[in-house]
């Protein structure tokens, strides 16, 4: 039994190597700056990971080794001071390893970098819509109580620097490849998630706050955004996408794009012969 | 230092031995009864009792995952109502009414040499509000719109807004139950705090206790400091539901609509609930930390290894989890800098757990390892545990949590370290003191069975459902559909786990087949079947009766591990047992 007992931990061991090593599932490939979210995981992964395989074959070998014989009579050994510190400092020592390049690494996370555009993600259920500063380079301020008809993201009517934000309503954002972008982060109903896997980057659209995060695309292509937070009986179905461009790409797929004003006025005209 | 082991008399205050209820009818003796033995039976078979109920949703989640759409009866509605449900039952109405409830209150008196629990009125009165509590739940089940979806946290403003499942009935009644059971617990706890306190017979000092009881202990504390967060955010979100306050509610158009809410913060319902929700993982992961240790002292007859570093570690993890919230909440929108701060805290809590990992192993060491069936638990434990907690050394360090967190790398995280290494332990737990509360033995193959079973078959569900997490599958969703990044093998994956699930699940007919079976043709214990020190295992009669201890109340003179000392006959001494030379004059009776 005992036998039998220490030889399936190892095999527990082996086998969750072996999963790691031959299983097809690991992240999927990055898109994004944030290579270094990476490597803190493989750090984290390589040492916890020593530390979990020495604990459990350490039991096993315990296991077998003081196995219940005819005979046997375990050691009397209350404390052992010098063996306890020292593996509390070792440990308090790994941790600090894990936790420095962690806390580094969040540093760069939540200080933006000059220069890095703003846009903004704005959610309800169970849709996302998107938004861009336009020719002046400054998003409208808004508030939910603005929401009505040729206005679904909320703007502030009578803010002028709103009237040229490029709306994208039920459309694709698009991203100009190797440029900085701080996301901003709005919900107009309950609290939704803006998660695209390939970015590693997200943040909470939380209603009542802003948030925010930034990073840069780093490969052009279309990337799904799933709500990661959840919110309703349609959570699941609250996708969207992302298509990073090449600068060409984008500035023609801009121009084909409405700003505010646009969208406002032709909201009047189709509200007029009523 | 403190008498590690010496045996020697300790002159303490004398513990006034205390007039007992004694029940007249049925009724106060089987139903409204005051003896904390029968009430921790009570809230252990209630506990199980809606235990089961989760267990079943489970393998309803568990199908939709795996062959989505293909059950008429698991709609989105349905799924979500399930997720929730499945996980409030087990955290709170399972996993914390056991250990404190049910394991508090049988072992409690016992192991420090009290009759009963100082308050036994009290005691009575709180396991039947938490019937309540639980009768509230059930009855969500049946009310107009079945009960909430909103998940397990409750999140505002979602949780009381139309688009969430139970919007109607489910989410009042889901207050309204928490609320209750905060009340009946605070009725226990104050009860478990004061027995360990007050209760303790003469000699029993505090660290004499074994570290079941310190385990509770410290549980109880945590919980007492920690349920009032949720009880009030319970109660404001039932005004916001109820008479239109705003406590948690921004301004929201739903649908078009604008809502008549405004001004509230849904972040600060995060804090509140968090503020409870980190310490109620300790709450309990610490009675499972403490029953675990005393069965592999007692189980491989040797010392619990550092016996003073394993109280310090379960106080300072204890203090420490009331710092560590913000950690669920990295990724809400709370001010950036914070993430320094709770990353910080979080990491640091590691190293008191990993000393109680090392102990436990090192208790192994030169050991005599008698795998019996508590054992072989307590074993499983350790390597759930292990598992479960590194990857919450992902989750805390704050920068690796963004890309994983709400995917199901936290579903398997959060089921390894808080829902399969504590069960486990209790399992350990009932296969040990089964004998002592019944007077016998459960069946060894069974229980061998049912531990390979289970054991194997979690580790096949939640480890491989860490690299779902990795891809990016994110929780709660009711059906994946075509998603580009996720390969297609992730869905035959999917359908491994489940059958997985279904197999761990059925096989827990086994064990209550076991229990069932063994009480009437279990081998016939008698006092002392495993040679425990602790007092429970010394009590005149087995099953322990009315009062614990017949005329007089024991009296202790060492600490709990007194195993395999050199030059005693036998391999272990018991608490009560005087030492050899004062034998004499030191048995006061």
């Amino acid at each position: 039994m005992a036998i039998a007992f220490a030889l399936i931990l190892v095999l527990v061991v082996i086998g969750s190597v072996l999963f790691h090593v031959l299983s097809p599932w690991w992240m999927t490939p990055i898109a994004s700056n944030w290579g270094y979210i990476d490597g803190t995981i493989n750090l984290t992964f390589w040492i916890t990971g020593a530390g979990y395989i020495a604990i459990i074959l350490f039991m096993a070998y315990c296991v077998f080794r003081f196995r219940h014989q005819e005979g046997r009579r375990a050691a009397y050994q209350p404390e052992n001071n010098k063996l306890e510190w020292s593996l509390g400092i070792g440990t308090t020592v790994a941790v600090l390893a894990l936790l420095g390049p962690g806390l580094v690494v969040w540093y760069q996370y939540i200080e933006v970098p000059k220069g890095a555009a703003e846009i903004e993600v704005m959610g309800q259920q169970w849709q996302w819509s998107f938004r861009l500063p336009g020719k002046d380079g400054l998003l409208g301020t808004s508030d939910p109580r603005y929401v009505g008809s040729g206005n679904t993201l909320g703007l502030n009517p009578s803010d002028p620097n709103g009237q040229d934000d490029v709306v994208i309503d039920g459309g694709d954002l698009h991203l100009a490849l190797g440029k900085p972008v701080k996301v901003l982060l709005r919900s107009i109903d309950v609290v939704h998630d803006f998660y695209v896997p390939e970015f590693r980057a997200r943040m909470d659209l939380m209603p009542g706050l802003v948030t925010y995060f930034w990073f840069t695309p780093t490969r052009t292509g279309t990337f799904e955004v799933l709500c990661a937070a959840f919110c309703g009986v349609g959570h699941d179905a609250m996708r969207g996408s992302v298509v990073v461009d090449k600068e060409s790409d984008y500035q023609a797929w801009l121009q084909k794009q409405h700003t505010f004003a646009e969208l406002s006025a032709r909201a009047k005209k189709v509200n007029l012969p009523q | 230092m403190v008498d590690i082991g010496a045996a020697e008399a300790i002159p303490s205050a004398e513990v006034e031995d205390v007039e007992l209820y004694h029940a007249k009818s049925w009724v106060t003796k089987y139903v409204f009864c005051q003896d904390a033995k029968v009430i921790a039976i009570q809230y252990s078979i209630t506990a199980i009792g809606i235990g089961l109920v989760a267990l079943v949703l489970s393998w309803l989640i568990r199908l939709q995952l795996a062959f989505p759409g293909s059950f008429s009866i698991i709609t989105p509605s349905n799924y979500y109502q399930f997720v929730t449900m499945h996980g409030m039952i087990m955290v709170i109405y399972l996993l914390t009414a056991l250990f404190l409830g049910g394991f508090g209150n049988y072992l409690i008196p016992l192991m420090v040499g009290a009759r009963d629990m100082v308050f036994p009125y009290v005691n009575m009165l709180s396991y039947w509000v938490y019937f309540l509590a639980v009768l509230v739940l059930v009855a969500s089940f049946f009310a107009p719109g079945g009960p909430t979806g909103a998940g397990w946290t409750l999140y505002p403003p979602q949780a009381i807004l139309a688009g969430t499942p139970g919007q109607d009935w489910g989410i009042i009644l889901m207050l309204a139950s928490l609320i209750l059971f905060i009340i009946g617990f605070t009725m226990g706890g104050l009860n478990y705090v004061v027995t360990v306190l007050q209760g303790r017979t003469r000699g029993m000092t505090m660290m004499r206790l074994p570290l079941t009881v310190w385990g509770i202990f410290t549980a109880t504390i945590l919980a007492l400091l920690a349920f009032p967060a949720l009880f009030v955010a319970s109660v404001m979100m039932l005004f916001d539901r109820v008479l239109g306050t705003s406590f948690f509610m921004p301004a929201i158009v739903q649908a078009g609509e604008h809502l008549k809410y405004g001004g509230g913060s849904p972040i600060l319902f995060q804090h509140l609930f968090w503020f409870f929700g980190h310490p109620e993982v300790y709450i309990v992961a610490l009675p499972a930390f403490g029953i675990v240790s005393d069965l592999i002292s007692t189980h491989a007859r040797k010392n619990i290894f550092g016996y003073r570093m394993m109280v310090w570690a379960l106080v300072s993890i204890a203090v420490l989890s009331f710092v560590v919230w913000g950690h669920h909440m990295y990724i809400s929108g709370m001010n950036p800098p914070f993430g320094f701060f709770f990353a910080t805290s979080t990491l640091i809590i590691a190293v008191p757990t990993a000393i109680k990992v090392y102990n436990w192993v090192l208790t192994l060491w030169r050991g005599d390892i008698h795998l019996t069936v508590p054992m072989l638990f307590a074993l499983g434990f350790i390597v759930t545990f292990v598992n479960g907690g590194i990857t919450g050394l992902f989750l805390g360090n704050v920068i690796v949590d963004v890309p994983l967190s709400a995917t199901m790398f936290v579903v398997a995280h959060f089921h390894m370290v808080m829902g399969i290494a504590p069960i486990l332990v209790v399992f350990g737990g009932i296969y040990h003191w089964y004998p002592k509360i019944t007077g016998r033995m459960l069946n060894e193959r069974l229980g061998q069975f049912h531990f390979w079973v289970t054991f194997l078959g979690a580790y096949l569900i939640y480890f491989p459902m860490h690299y779902l997490g990795f891809i990016g599958v994110p929780r709660r969703y009711y059906e994946l559909g075509e998603t580009a990044f996720v390969p297609a093998s992730a869905a035959t994956l999917n359908v491994a786990i489940t059958a997985a699930a279904l197999v761990v699940g059925a096989a827990q007919t086994v064990f209550f087949f076991n229990v069932i079976w063994s009480l009437f043709k279990g081998k016939l214990a008698g006092g002392n079947p495993w040679k425990a020190t602790t007092l429970e295992w010394q009590t005149p009669q087995t099953p322990p009766g009315h009062g614990n201890w017949g005329k007089e109340l024991p009296v202790v003179y060492r600490w709990a591990y007194d195993y395999s000392v050199p030059g005693a006959g036998q391999d272990f001494l018991p608490q009560n047992q005087p030492p050899a030379k004062q034998a004499p004059q030191a048995a006061p009776s």
